[in-house]
């Protein structure tokens, strides 16, 4: 298990030297560079992904989008965030003002949780724990407790609604995401996020996606219940904004508000990349990730970013092209079908492993 | 053991809402999701228009009722200016006809494709809006070619129309047309009219049996949408409506059951093709030379007398019943539109169904809120 905290601590202890004085320090410095690197790529991947919606929507709707600030608009993002930092910062009378500050940043740092384990390709993962895939589905579920939180805390009857519609919504759509993860960490025999990305391969036919007709179906299954998970239109029903106004953050103004809208398209990337290393192949390119040139394990983060990117893509392409559903609709689609089909994938993905001693479908082709 | 008291609990929804089109209030009980009753509270846009309408001269009334349906100015106008003639025994010369018509039907075609799309915004599709709204655009640009307005045209005046048909308006009305009918709405349909989603959150929703929509006294789309095939139009026909060769679009219950929002919509999306084919033929017909304004007297005075003219706007029967006491300025205008009937039968439709429901039978309805209350 290498991750970019034990290579920091390796290259400390041999420049420093290893004493018993200094390993505590090592530690912490080993994990907390890249956990502030982290936060400045979410950050960045965020304002980024803000940019291209923008402009995907506004092809889609025969628009020009966000072009004054720099070329193509590119610095958008920048302005909006310091829009947002500007913006005064309004908190209601009638609300419960410690639960109404707490709630962002709950969401906002379980949204951050859950990037430390996501493997970006080559040694990219700042701690490559061996519960990554099941800390990923543990800590992404924390993002209920800021929504109700926010929503509850807010006194408006318009938060309340949407806050429970989330915890509705992002508890039911846990069980079908949660299953149809299980079913690969059922086939590599391990949660580590680099091992799973490490058992796949450079072509489509070595991905997990690939690997029988069971997780096929549930790469869909994750995918249309991630996008339930992330609150993306079609089931954006806790900001549901003809029906519910804002949802939970109707009364948020400010930063408050951004921390809110950062973690979202945060989560956006989160639930893309899962796919990306879980269903795709991350960012193997068949070469080992730890013992190759600098060049390779940039381009395995080019590679996991091209793919993360374009299921992002998927997701913004979906929320302009679909209207809303119901929320009756939504939940029986989850426990009627979702959940059913996901525990069909996952007892017959075991019967295949079984049945043909754990190799996939084109394994057996391509030897 | 602890009780728990199961609450209602009583939502404002509006006068500010995204989903209360202009400014509507519903007040609405709720149980969770579901809702037991959403009552409509009107009132917020009256601006007095009958009163106003006693005060002033028949000629200066026009600009008002631009107003009465923003969405639908110039049939608003048409609806007065034909009252007025009628009791005043005037008649429009044949060009001016022909230059109505083409207006109202564009009018028409703008205010469905702001209906169907608004709708469609409302359950959370945005993209289809904004590909109705640049269809709009070029029914603006349309208009203002024509009247120097882009939204409250105020074009027909009584015993005519204020301008002449100005060179290429023609060439592009029917290219607009052509393009509506043959390109975008093939495209639309294939777009969203036919997406799963959208024909699961409006077929068997906000139901209207034909007996009801009788009871409840819906004009226009809402009524043909519950299969009662009575175009004003057709049935009583106005203007120069008798000349054109065009059908009556009704609910027929495509995906759900009859008289269920997704007919409403389906309504207005035919109506968009029969309203570009009724343009069609008058630009063919039009007399190419002719007046367009029949002198009225000045000052303009009618004989003492009352009369009711009601003409098929896009959002149903607008009637206006005039009482002339031979001055100057009506004794009485009362103005009927279809926007309020509308609203009357929505708090009936909301017993019971979801909060997203509510939303959908609004949209479906095509409530516009100056309409009610005028």
């Amino acid at each position: 298990m290498y991750s970019l905290a034990d290579i920091i601590y390796r290259r400390m202890t041999e420049t420093f030297g290893a004493s018993d004085f200094l390993e505590p320090l090592f530690t912490i410095v080993s994990y907390l560079l890249p956990c502030i690197a982290i936060l400045g790529i979410v950050s960045l991947i965020s304002g980024a992904l803000t940019l291209l919606e923008r402009k995907i929507s506004a092809d889609i709707q025969n628009r020009i989008g966000p072009n004054r600030v720099g070329p193509f608009g590119i610095f958008q993002f920048i302005v909006d965030g310091v829009k947002l930092l500007l913006k005064e910062d309004i908190i209601p009378d009638a609300a419960d003002k410690k639960l109404f500050r707490l709630a962002p940043y709950i969401v906002f740092s379980s949204t951050v949780l859950a990037v430390i384990v996501i493997p970006f390709g080559g040694p990219f993962i700042v701690a490559d724990l061996n519960i990554g895939l099941l800390f990923i589905v543990v800590v992404s579920s924390l993002v209920v407790v800021g929504f109700m939180m926010s929503g509850w805390a807010s006194n408006n009857k318009w938060a309340l609604l949407g806050g429970i519609r989330s915890a509705a919504q992002i508890i039911s759509y846990e069980i079908p995401v949660a299953l149809s993860l299980l079913t690969v960490a059922l086939i590599t025999g391990t949660f580590s996020m680099q091992e799973i990305v490490k058992q796949q391969g450079l072509y489509p036919w070595q991905w997990f996606i690939l690997h029988n007709p069971f997780t096929f179906i549930a790469f869909f299954i994750y995918f249309v219940s991630s996008l339930a998970e992330i609150n993306r239109l079609p089931f954006d029903f806790p900001e549901a904004e003809s029906e519910l106004v804002s949802g939970y953050n109707t009364e948020y103004s400010g930063m408050r508000f951004g921390f809110f809208f950062v973690a979202e398209f945060a989560n956006i990337f989160v639930s893309a990349a899962l796919a990306a290393a879980v269903f795709l192949g991350g960012g193997n390119i068949g070469i080992d990730p730890y013992n190759s040139p600098l060049g390779y394990k940039l381009l395995m983060a080019l590679v996991f970013f091209a793919k993360a990117l374009s299921l992002c893509l998927v997701t913004i392409w979906v929320r302009w092209t679909l209207p809303r559903l119901r929320i009756d609709h939504m939940m029986s689609l989850c426990w009627k079908y979702f959940i059913p089909i996901s525990v069909f994938c996952l007892v017959l993905t075991a019967a295949w492993l079984v049945a043909f001693k754990g190799n996939g479908v084109f394994w057996r082709i391509a030897g | 053991m602890t009780e728990f008291a199961l609450e209602e609990m009583i939502l404002n929804m509006g006068p500010h809402h995204p989903s209360t089109h202009g400014v509507l209030r519903f007040i609405v009980r709720t149980d969770g999701e579901m809702m037991l009753r959403a009552t409509p509270d009107v009132g917020f846009l009256h601006r007095g228009i009958e009163k106003i309408a006693e005060l002033m001269p028949y000629e200066s009334f026009m600009p008002y009722t631009d107003r009465i349906d923003y969405l639908s100015s110039l049939n608003c106008n048409l609806g007065y200016a034909l009252t007025v003639e009628r009791l005043a025994g005037i008649e429009a010369p044949e060009k001016a006809e022909y230059l109505r018509v083409i207006g109202a039907e564009l009018t028409r075609i703008g205010s469905h494709l702001i209906a169907v799309g608004a709708l469609l915004l409302d359950l959370g599709a945005v993209t289809p809006f904004v590909h109705a709204l640049r269809e709009r655009e070029t029914y603006n640009s349309l208009m203002e070619m024509l009247c120097g307005a882009r939204l409250t045209h105020h074009y027909v005046r009584i015993g005519g129309v204020a301008f002449d048909a100005p060179d290429g308006f023609i060439e592009k009305a029917l290219s607009f047309v052509n393009h509506l009918e043959y390109e975008f709405l093939d495209e639309f349909n294939k777009l969203i009219s036919f997406n799963s989603i959208l024909i699961k959150r409006l077929a068997n929703v906000g139901i209207i049996t034909p007996e009801k929509a009788l009871e409840f006294t819906l004009v226009g789309p809402n009524l043909r949408g519950s299969g009662i095939k009575f175009d004003l139009r057709k049935d009583e026909p106005y203007s120069i409506y008798d000349r054109f060769d065009f059908e009556i679009p009704s609910g027929s219950g495509k995906f759900g059951v009859q008289g269920d929002a997704y007919d409403r919509y389906w309504v207005r999306i035919e109506e968009i093709k029969q309203s570009c084919r009724i343009v069609r033929q008058a630009i063919n017909q039009m007399p190419e030379h002719g007046e367009i304004k029949t002198k009225i007297s000045k000052p303009f005075k009618i004989p003492a007398g009352e009369i009711y003219v009601r003409t098929e706007c896009p959002r149903g029967e607008l009637g206006f019943y005039l009482i002339s006491a031979g001055g100057k300025t009506p004794y009485r205008l009362k103005i009927r539109t279809g926007s309020f009937s509308a609203m009357t039968i929505i708090e009936e439709l909301s017993e019971g169904v979801m909060v997203a429901d509510l939303v959908a039978i609004i949209g479906s309805l095509d409530v516009v809120a100056p309409e009610i209350d005028r």
